[in-house]
């Protein structure tokens, strides 16, 4: 990536260039240059190992940097790690609380490490509790929470000292899909309370519900940034699926979808194992005329959901290569609509 | 929940001005020990070891070992021997328990939140060997009280006894260092019992804790002068039995406190802001 060094003022809450962290002959973080607009999320997308956790925890104090260059609310990691510790709140990908305190003990620990008087400790502990749903489970050990409420206790600890940057480290790997909506609510909360976030995912889709850019990382390296919707263009955006109500349409149906001329639209697949047609899009404009056109046409329809594409696919559809480690991309389902009756 | 959730950050940009005051410091330490006392409640057999060995030591020494050396039925000399004796030694048990304890409290995510928190990255070590000292006071509480069913006198005065109190504490907080320092360079708090059971056995064994030196072999008996648990058993016997030379044992035990403290706890400190 070639890019100016010089550092613009105002307008970035995050500023990394060229950034560099080895283990050894590992090449964790391998020159990495991004920013992160105030009160904006950006989302660095990479598979496991990618060296999204080592940036993190380079930007978070945790770890020294080789080389390369990182301001954060206008503090410089390396130089100024303490002032910027009073600017940032982490939740790890590990919840990073203490498992053997009550959720109220973990927060009011952390306000009166914030310097916040007890009294100012206790309302907001109560505060967070309630907002993050967790009041009823306040006086319980952490260790005996389920997982999205640890994620949910994590995210209102990193809440607590109201950090104008916050890192959220893979915040829903491992959760349910109802646990991971939770979450996703609860950042989109933090941001519109004019936080500015830093996430890290595996999943194109937490990507695309919650950041406005995109870094995607591969190897310790960025291998495409921009903005969402300009990366979906460039992997080829989404895959509309339709079932038809009788399964012998499935052939007329994807030649209609073929021979109707509409804009973008190259052609349809019929997928006789899945009972689907299959028809890439890239517009919800498409998806309405896809519709359209059957309607027209007579056909029944028993359901339609688009599929954003997995990581992997990005991966093939960026670099033309599978991605360095992408034997569990599978852990979190890739299919990322729900599905919309007809 | 208002809009103005956001604080611009407290200090000027340019500046790592971040700079911790003391009361602040103390506010932290608080908070932190409070998170260490915490846990003991969450989990009270941890308490086992403070609660039960000093019963367990006192009746072991002043009736196996006290018989072997004083002779049958000077239970009386026994107890004014062996508890001193004990209490010196039960700050080294207590100080190894830390070791592992830091090392265990490591492998949780709650130590990547404290490391990324605007506080003394100290505090947390601090706290730790503050509590540790709280359990350390309430185990020689139980020692001294056990002593006492079984007829120990303080004929050194009160004051002498605190004395005795307070040097054991002081030396057993400067071994805490040492194990915080083993416990974040090994990996497995398994590990850090094993190597430390290395260091103490000898340590306790080759002094005058348990046996009086003059029974042992000439290089031994060298070695027990040397060593600063047969200093400190020494200095707590002359402080709490009112006789033999105080200031020689104190001094040398106070030295050893102040060089092991010097030593070990920058490096602690030190390894344990670099520890990834």
């Amino acid at each position: 990536m070639t890019r100016q060094t010089t550092t613009t003022k105002g307008g970035n809450a995050v500023e990394v260039r060229g950034l560099v962290k080895h283990f050894g002959e590992v090449k964790a973080v391998d020159g990495v240059d991004l920013d992160v607009r105030e009160g904006t999320v950006l989302g660095v997308l990479g598979p496991n190992g990618a060296g999204k956790t080592t940036l993190v925890r380079c930007l978070s104090t945790l770890l020294v940097p080789d080389a390369g260059r990182a301001v954060v609310a206008g503090f410089d990691v390396v130089r100024q790690p303490r002032a910027l510790r009073r600017t940032i709140g982490l939740t790890g990908q590990y919840a990073s609380v203490d498992e053997k305190l009550s959720g109220w003990e973990n927060l009011y620990m952390i306000g009166r490490l914030l310097d916040l008087s007890r009294k100012d400790a206790r309302r907001r502990a109560d505060e967070l509790l309630e907002r993050f749903s967790l009041t009823e489970a306040a006086r319980r050990p952490a260790a005996k929470y389920s997982g999205g409420m640890r994620r949910r206790l994590d995210l209102a600890a990193s809440m607590i000292g109201r950090p104008a940057v916050l890192y959220l480290d893979e915040p829903t790997t491992g959760l349910d899909p109802r646990t991971r909506n939770e979450v996703w609510e609860e950042v989109r909360r933090m941001v519109s309370d004019g936080a500015t976030v830093l996430l890290t995912t595996q999943y194109m889709e937490e990507a695309e519900q919650l950041a406005d850019e995109l870094t995607v990382i591969d190897r310790g390296r960025v291998i495409a940034e921009g903005r969402v919707d300009e990366l979906k263009a460039k992997t080829g955006g989404r895959t509309l699926q339709i079932r038809p109500a009788v399964p012998g349409d499935l052939d007329r149906m994807a030649d209609a979808i073929a021979q109707a001329g509409l804009d973008g639209i190259a052609g349809a697949t019929a997928d006789h194992d899945g009972g689907v047609v299959n028809v890439p899009i890239i517009s919800d404009e498409q998806l309405t005329a896809v519709v359209g056109v059957l309607g027209q046409r007579g056909f029944a329809l028993s359901g339609i959901s688009t599929h954003l594409p997995s990581l992997d696919e990005v991966f093939l559809a960026i670099t033309g290569q599978k991605t360095s480690e992408s034997t569990d991309s599978g852990e979190v389902p890739d299919q990322s609509f729900a599905e919309v009756s007809a | 929940m208002s809009a103005a959730t956001v604080t611009a950050p407290a200090v000027k940009p340019g500046s790592d001005d971040g700079r911790i005051g003391l009361r602040a410091n103390l506010r932290h330490i608080g908070a932190l020990a409070r998170r260490n006392a915490l846990q003991i409640k969450q989990d009270p057999q941890s308490m086992m070891d403070v609660l039960l060995a000093p019963v367990i030591f006192i009746l072991l020494f002043v009736y196996v070992f006290g018989g072997a050396i004083f002779g049958k039925g000077h239970q009386d000399l026994s107890v004014q021997y062996m508890v001193p004796g004990i209490m010196a030694m039960m700050g080294m048990n207590i100080a190894m328990a830390v070791g592992s304890g830091v090392n265990e409290d490591f492998r949780k995510g709650v130590m990547d939140r404290f490391r990324t928190m605007p506080i003394a990255r100290s505090s947390v070590l601090i706290a730790k060997i503050v509590v540790e000292i709280g359990r350390m006071l309430i185990a020689t509480a139980i020692l001294l009280g056990m002593g006492f069913v079984l007829g120990l006198e303080i004929k050194g005065g009160v004051l002498a006894l605190l004395g005795a109190v307070a040097l054991a504490t002081a030396f057993g907080a400067a071994l805490m260092w040492i194990f915080i320092l083993l416990g974040l360079s090994v990996q497995t708090p398994q590990a850090v019992q094993g190597m430390a059971m290395l260091v103490l056995m000898p340590l306790q064994f080759g002094s005058s804790i348990f046996a009086p030196p003059a029974s042992m072999p000439g290089w031994l008996e060298g070695f027990t002068k040397v060593n600063p648990l047969s200093n400190l058993a020494d200095a707590s016997r002359a402080l709490v039995n009112g006789q033999g030379a105080v200031a020689h044992p104190v001094l040398i035990t106070l030295g050893w406190t102040v060089v092991i403290t010097a030593v070990t706890m920058p490096l602690a400190v030190a390894k344990f802001r670099k520890k990834t």
